[in-house]
């Protein structure tokens, strides 16, 4: 048989007419012994993973994810869905293979700060450039866990670990800024001991079309105990932390009398308790604003002293996606050339008969 | 009235054009390569260029050539040393005069013979006027002076009348060699379909040189070199790259699953990205990465998800693909990488050809992490070996690189067009039953099941660390690790009986056997028909597979007194054979960026043989 036609990805495979069943959180654990350090956030990720996946309505054998290495990177092993766990840095162009090659797939990437942003970071923020449908989980400890204990891209500046005795030298990346700045068209924040946000959090970026970054403060117990405290401790948490909420005032504070308004392109913070400023005056966050500055002007709170830090939904916009694109061309050429005849495309150009 | 013309036949020809790079060498030798197949020639041609996209006009270091070989019978190189060289200035004359054969025709543009043109070639004097260029056939001709003439009348500036010069030689050349102008005609009608003045002054400048030929008393001669006779079928001319696009097209196609290529461009492999990515009608889906490891990581994703997963590359893209290719060994997906070999190391000599990466693509991994490494001999057996390299990564689910190189890539020669069913069938089976599946059970091959994301039941996680026997999930166990890693080396091995054996051409036993692999392929042949002629005798054998050899690979090398490895390295492919085989080989390698010459193997094996052995 002559097969010189078109191909497309085999349609038994990849498409499901039925209903998606319903899933437990159980449905979605492999089964594995899951082998992270006792108390180390990656717990709590998985657990909230799990516990969300039932709900995005994706039928399980259509979801894939992706890793580098690291501890984090463990992560597709725990998962009872397909998983690819790849080479140091690799995760986000693996997994723009797999997502091109068949976007129907729901395709997440589980990564950490090393993986991401250290060796994968020409592949990160190409893929947030290209708006590659893509769902990245980037669980930010602040060190290298799985090497025992170096200072990471996103490690304070003058942190000393073993390999920086003396301090470190680096200034760190700020992963939100750097999604932004690339092209991400939805940013987000939240934590590991905030199981209910994180929840949130990834259920929106699972509606997403696009490349979707949530940096998710994980604290390793081992390495680096302790670095979100701040952000985590009641005592603290209210203090710390700026919900932010679509069309809400950037208010906190433990009896919400705190805020942050905008004066020009300098943020400011008021007491709202002193009578100067209300809340009619404070900085109303728009996640859709498809002037990216505002986001990056949040994103910049993590070194601002006495500000506090965000944590939510920093940008969402639509674009449309490098898979979707690669599609639409084909069919448009498809449509305008007809579809490839090999033996046409073969015997093209000038050709010559020997008898 | 025309003048009285002698036609003389001859057998074979080979012709260079050169000049500035930007004066359209490339693109004459490529219609004259064109008119020269539809007269049913044989032929074979490289192009020669700067790595500088426009190197300063009239240097050295800027000239820009095009050679092109052709005749009536069987040929397999692009010719050692030009019959005829036509010269656009005097750089060009000063850096190809020393590759011509002693009586050489050489057309000289003499309006480019100015005095910075020279200075610019470094000749304090004319060469055409001292005896630089004693006793060869010199025809000096105004060729610019001459195609501004031709285009006095055309609403064009200077500058774009002087361009045209190109056509003005080409015309010249279809009058010297007695061909048609209707195929260059068409082209330059399609091609400046959108300035008619821009046809006008090319179609004036291309019969203006072959009314030239035809009226002027300098040329007393014409050329006629009789059609090849070549194997019965349908023909084309095909470039390397343009061959191995096409070979990895058709073997998608016949494996009926998409093609995925993921790439970086890089010379000079990048004309098989750009041959793809015109090819859109097919489905084929192209990936332009941020970088060479972005590329092939797209690919292995994309082969996971039941793509047909490629990249393409050159030596320095090879090299950061190698913990990638690790990646995939591990996984065991189909992947084909093409290594499309440079003069090396590091960024060496990006225009240039050697062979110089086959032990990089042997071994240039951690581990014990064997790979299936394929050449390609010629610009047409691209076609054939990127679909052996596709069929071979399917069906045993395992990486391979496919090794061509800058020579073939660029050059050309006339490829017989199979038809699609004498290609090799290509079966893709996709795992969908979940009853007893485990990710690295493995078939009659030691191929594990192609288990794509998508199908039911399935789910499961693959990965770079060590896998545990037939169940496929993590395993630390020494004595499993051992397994696996002798698993991963037999499935390669077992690709040796899925390939044919080592053909020898000649004898099959003897003095010498001259055994190469890839592009040397044309020059040990022509050689080798040279020197049977003269009563040597003198076996041939060639690789396209490396990795595993033909089986029969040990007996063919025992029956020889003598083996001769020909490479255009240090000898990479001698060290393989002493490793595998214990016995001595002796090397002849050559590592100038260049191809080997006719002559210099000729040479090599007079020096081995002494005398004509044969009867
Ligand atoms: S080293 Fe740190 S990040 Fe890694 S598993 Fe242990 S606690 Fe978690």
């Amino acid at each position: 048989m002559e097969n010189n036609n078109v191909i497309t990805p085999p349609d038994s495979i990849g498409t499901r007419v039925e209903q998606p069943v319903k899933y437990t959180a159980k449905d979605f654990s492999s089964g594995l012994e899951v082998r992270w350090c006792p108390g180390c956030g990656d717990y709590s990720i998985l657990a909230q993973v799990q516990r969300t996946a039932p709900e995005i309505n994706v039928p399980k054998e259509n979801m894939v994810w992706v890793s580098g290495i690291g501890c984090s990177s463990r992560f597709p092993y725990y998962m009872d869905t397909f998983g690819f766990h790849g080479i140091h840095g690799r995760a986000a162009a693996i997994a723009s293979g797999v997502k091109i090659a068949n976007p129907k797939l729901s395709v997440w990437v589980a990564t950490g700060d090393g993986d991401l942003l250290s060796i994968g970071g020409n592949h990160f923020i190409h893929a947030c450039r290209r708006n590659m449908d893509l769902k990245i989980m980037l669980f930010n400890n602040r060190i290298y866990g799985l090497t025992k204990g170096q200072y990471s891209p996103t490690s304070e500046k003058g942190k000393k670990t073993k390999s920086s005795p003396h301090g470190s030298i680096d200034f760190p990346f700020k992963p939100v800024s750097v999604a932004l700045a690339s092209g991400a068209t939805f940013v987000a924040r939240s934590m590991d001991r905030d199981p209910k946000h994180l929840q949130a959090m990834m259920a929106r970026a699972a509606e997403h079309k696009g490349t979707a970054m949530i940096e998710i403060y994980q604290n390793c117990n081992i390495f680096n105990d302790g670095a979100f405290l701040h952000l985590t401790e009641k005592e603290l948490k209210d203090e710390n932390v700026v919900y932010l909420e679509h069309g809400k005032p950037l208010l906190y504070g433990h009896n919400k009398n705190k805020g942050i308004r905008l004066n020009g392109l300098t943020p400011e913070l008021v007491d709202l308790s002193k009578g100067e400023f209300s809340v009619s005056d404070l900085w109303v966050h728009d996640e859709h604003d498809i002037n990216p500055a505002r986001a990056f002007i949040l994103s910049q709170f993590i070194e601002m002293e006495h500000f506090p830090t965000p944590l939510g939904i920093f940008s969402q916009i639509q674009k449309s996606t490098y898979d979707a694109d690669v599609e639409e061309q084909i069919a448009e050429v498809q449509k305008t050339k007809g579809i490839g005849n090999l033996k046409k495309l073969l015997y093209s150009g000038n050709t010559w008969k020997i008898e | 009235m025309a003048k009285d013309v002698e036609i003389q036949i001859l057998d074979d020809v080979t012709v260079r054009f050169a000049g500035d790079s930007g004066d359209g060498m490339q693109l004459t030798g490529a219609q004259f390569t064109n008119t020269t197949a539809l007269a049913g020639n044989d032929l074979s041609t490289l192009p020669d260029y700067p790595a500088e996209i426009r190197a300063p006009a009239g240097t050295l270091y800027g000239v820009s050539g095009f050679q092109l070989h052709f005749s009536s019978s069987d040929i397999q190189t692009p010719g050692d040393s030009p019959d005829v060289l036509i010269a656009m200035n005097p750089a060009a004359l000063k850096v190809n005069l020393k590759d011509l054969k002693p009586d050489a025709t050489i057309i000289v543009n003499t309006s480019a013979f100015d005095s910075k043109n020279l200075r610019l070639a470094e000749y304090a004097v004319n060469p055409l006027d001292d005896d630089t260029l004693n006793g060869y056939n010199v025809i000096q001709v105004p060729l610019t002076d001459l195609t501004m003439k031709s285009l006095e009348e055309l609403r064009l500036s200077n500058k774009e009348k002087e361009r045209c010069k190109n056509f003005f030689a080409l015309g010249l050349m279809f009058w010297l060699y007695n061909r048609e102008v209707d195929a260059t005609i068409e082209w330059i009608e399609s091609k400046f379909k959108k300035d008619a003045v821009l046809v006008q002054a090319n179609k004036n400048a291309l019969y203006a040189g072959y009314y030239y030929g035809e009226n002027t008393e300098i040329f007393s001669t014409r050329y006629h070199v009789e059609p090849a006779k070549l194997p019965a079928g349908t023909y084309r001319n095909i470039q390397g790259n343009e061959a191995t696009a096409l070979g990895l097209l058709t073997a998608s196609l016949r494996a009926g699953i998409p093609l995925f290529l993921g790439s970086y461009p890089i010379t000079p492999a990048s004309e098989i990205l750009h041959e793809l990515s015109r090819h859109k009608d097919f489905g084929v889906k192209i990936f332009q990465a941020e970088d060479e490891i972005g590329a092939i990581c797209a690919a292995i994703g994309a082969s996971f998800a039941g793509s047909l997963g490629l990249t393409t590359t050159s030596g320095p893209g090879l090299s950061l693909k190698t913990e990638a290719i690790g990646l995939a060994l591990m996984t065991e997906l189909p992947l084909v990488i093409v290594d499309v070999q440079r003069g090396g190391p590091s960024t060496g000599l990006p225009t240039k050809t050697e062979q110089a990466d086959l032990l990089q693509a042997m071994y240039a991994r951690n581990g014990e992490s064997p790979v299936v490494v394929l050449s390609a001999n010629s610009p047409a057996d691209c076609f054939f070996m990127a679909i052996e390299a596709c069929r071979i990564a399917i069906k045993f689910m395992v990486p391979v690189i496919l090794l061509t190189d800058g020579y073939i890539a660029n050059g050309s020669e006339p490829l017989r067009l199979p038809e699609i069913d004498e290609l090799p069938e290509i079966p893709v089976n996709f795992r969908t039953d979940p009853e007893g599946f485990y990710p690295y059970t493995r078939d009659e091959n030691l191929a594990r099941p192609w288990a794509i994301p998508g199908t039911k039941g399935l789910e499961h996680r693959i990965g770079g660390l060590e896998k545990k026997n037939i169940q496929g999930g993590i395993s630390y166990d020494t004595d499993n690790h051992e397994l696996m890693i002798h698993l991963r080396q037999e499935k390669v091995n077992k690709v040796a009986f899925d390939i044919p054996d080592l053909a020898v051409d000649g004898d099959s036993e003897g003095d010498l056997l001259v055994l190469g692999w890839g592009s040397t392929y044309g020059a040990i042949r022509e050689a080798i028909t040279h020197l049977r002629k003269k009563g040597y005798k003198v076996s041939q054998a060639h690789f396209q597979y490396l990795n595993p050899m033909p089986k029969n690979t040990g007996e063919v090398l025992s029956k020889f007194k003598n083996i001769l490895v020909p490479e255009l390295n240090l000898g990479q492919c001698a060290t393989l054979l002493r490793n595998q085989f214990l016995i001595p080989v002796i090397q002849f390698n050559k590592v100038q960026g260049l191809p080997f010459k006719v002559i210099e193997l000729e040479n090599k094996i007079i020096e081995i043989l002494g005398v004509p052995n044969g009867k």
